[in-house]
């Protein structure tokens, strides 16, 4: 499976990843040799077999229902790119079309 | 002629005391970003762990709604960008609700439409966005707080099943309770702990296929998704009449213009590539777990109201109201069983009870009367100690003071006056002060003396036996002649 420039430019606007015409060209050629890799699983038979979501074969796994302590509001916002107050401060949002 | 096709999308929140993921306080109104950990702002390296309260709660619900349980379960990755959502995806169910296939029965104009429940899964709620300059299309920043960021939801629903504004409000109503009878969520749309989207598209009555979706969105009170839907009614089937388009779209309900606005449709279909969280294993839900959440259920508002229907012979009328809360039919049901005749428990909490409760706007739970007092008080009626009319003022005494009514006949002197001497003297006087109506009676206008009695209770202030009133009166009147 080849990767078009299209697509590229789908999957770069799904992440938000601002890429110039060049990046495009080059990303389309590199993510489908990444596929062409991946995709050698597909030869893999797998019939049979149940899907494997964590590799821990763990199920079940739960925690009763008990609050604990959080961070303080300063730690919590220790890394912000901007606050006000207590509050996380981001850029008005935008729907993109 | 149109009918219209509705579908609702609820989100509960969880009644439970933390996050889906984490161990973060699930309480509304704690102050910005108090509540909050690695987990839920979404920091590298950090995993979930599933609640088991709120896991249950889901599986509780599914049963209530009479869902399949499923055997395997999991969540999902749902992924996409926006502020209040820290980790980019919001953990939710896919591919393996909790619950599917169910259905609630609805009782409208006393018939019963079934309306099929086609999942119930559980998610996280995203964070809460604050728009700085009045609303999201002006504002130069957001301010975001992750308080509700990761507190448990449920999201239950519906097939398009549902035929008409009406029974729109009373599934929501109906769903409301059942809720409320579970003890999972509170239920409270004024703190956002119960949401609703809507979808609607109409089509000629009789036909089965389906029109163009409209998704309708601010609704904040069941009213409004009652109103919203009658204009969007109206809307869509005036377009679909003149044969014009409807537009596949998002329509914003305004409570003021009271009508329903586009909102900008968006270029791409959404394209959330939802996969399995490898950070949860799945839940196996064994056979045993289910028998103990289901031996847990309580008896649901629809199981209640046919039994007080069956056991206290109530009308289907009393029935309903008084199983709409549970701490209501609790109410009734201590009284009833303490005094035996029902009927009278339920005329006096339907009527004066619930009255003022409304004129106060005091909730059940913190009414001071105890069902015991008002059997005392009821008692007090059959044995004539007091009068049914005089009770009413106790009963609002007792509402106000919370004593016991035996205390505030005492107090107050409403003590029946059944004295025959004591009662003679007043009539007499009474007599002597309506000569003019003493003559309509000796006339023959025999209903005059409704108005002599009503003097004689006057002077007493309620207090006189009426029965006895009315038979001294006669006496007196026959005598004189």
């Amino acid at each position: 499976m080849r990767l078009s420039k299209e697509d590229i430019k789908r999957i770069s606007d799904l992440a938000r990843i601002e890429l110039n015409e060049e990046d495009e060209s080059l990303f389309a050629e590199q993510m489908s040799g990444i596929l062409r890799i991946v995709n050698k699983l597909d030869k893999v038979d797998t019939s049979g077999m149940d899907q494997m979501v964590t590799p821990t074969g763990f199920t079940n796994v739960l925690r009763e229902d008990i609050a604990l302590p959080s961070l303080d509001p300063k730690e919590a916002l220790f890394n912000a790119a901007d606050r006000e107050g207590a509050f996380f401060k981001v850029p008005r949002i935008i729907e993109v079309d | 002629m149109f009918e219209p096709v509705i579908g609702i999308e609820v989100h509960a929140q969880l009644k439970t005391e933390s996050k889906l993921f984490c161990s973060c306080s699930a309480r509304f109104g704690a102050s910005p970003n108090s509540n909050t950990c690695p987990v839920c702002l979404g920091l590298p390296g950090t995993l979930p762990v599933l609640n088991k309260k709120a896991f249950e709660y889901g599986i509780r619900t599914a049963l209530a709604f009479n869902c399949k349980v499923a055997e395997i379960s999991g969540f999902d990755r749902k992924n996409y960008f926006y502020p209040d959502l820290p980790k980019n995806y919001q953990i939710t169910q896919q591919a393996s609700p909790v619950g599917v296939n169910g259905y609630l029965d609805v009782v409208i104009d006393d018939e019963t439409r079934r309306i099929r429940i086609k999942r119930v899964h559980l998610e996280e709620d995203a964070g809460k966005s604050i728009h700085e300059g009045g609303d999201i299309t002006g504002a130069v920043f957001s301010l975001e707080d992750y308080n509700r960021a990761g507190v448990p939801l449920l999201e239950i629903v519906s097939e398009p099943d549902i035929r008409s504004p009406k029974e729109a409000y009373e599934y929501l109503s109906m769903l409301r309770r059942t809720l409320l009878y579970l003890g999972v969520s509170d239920c409270k749309m004024e703190e956002g702990s119960l949401r609703c989207d809507v979808n609607i598209s109409v089509r000629p009555k009789g036909s089965d296929s389906f029109g163009t979706l409209v998704e309708l969105k601010n609704l904040n009170s069941f009213r409004a998704v009652e109103r919203s839907l009658e204009y969007e009614v109206k809307r869509q089937s005036e377009l679909a009449s003149e044969n014009k388009e409807i537009i596949r779209e998002t329509r914003h309900w305004d409570e003021e213009g009271q009508t329903t606005v586009g909102m900008r449709r968006k270029g791409l279909a959404e394209d959330y590539r939802f996969f399995p969280d490898p950070d949860l294993p799945r839940l196996i839900i064994g056979e045993s777990w289910i028998e103990k959440v289901r031996s847990d259920l309580p008896e649901l508002p629809g199981e209640r109201k046919a039994r007080f229907i069956r056991d206290y012979e109530l009308p289907e009328y009393d029935a309903s109201l008084l199983t709409d809360t549970q701490q209501l039919a609790d109410y009734f049901e201590e009284a009833a069983k303490e005094y035996g005749h029902a009927k009278t428990v339920s005329n006096w909490i339907m009527g004066e009870l619930l009255r003022l409760m409304n004129v106060t706007g005091i909730g059940i739970e913190s009414v001071k009367i105890r069902p015991c007092d008002l059997v005392a008080m009821l008692k007090m009626i059959d044995k004539g100690t007091i009068s049914g009319k005089i009770a009413k003022t106790v009963f609002e005494e007792m509402f106000t003071q919370g004593k016991s009514p035996g205390d505030i006949v005492k107090e107050k002197g409403l003590v029946q006056i059944a004295d025959e001497d004591e009662l003679t003297k007043i009539v007499d006087l009474v007599i002597q002060d309506n000569q003019k109506v003493v003559e309509q009676v000796k006339a023959g206008k025999d209903r005059a003396i409704g108005f002599l009695v009503g003097q004689v209770m006057k002077e007493t202030k309620g207090r006189a036996n009426p029965q006895m009133v009315n038979e001294l009166l006669r006496q007196r009147l026959a005598g004189e002649n």
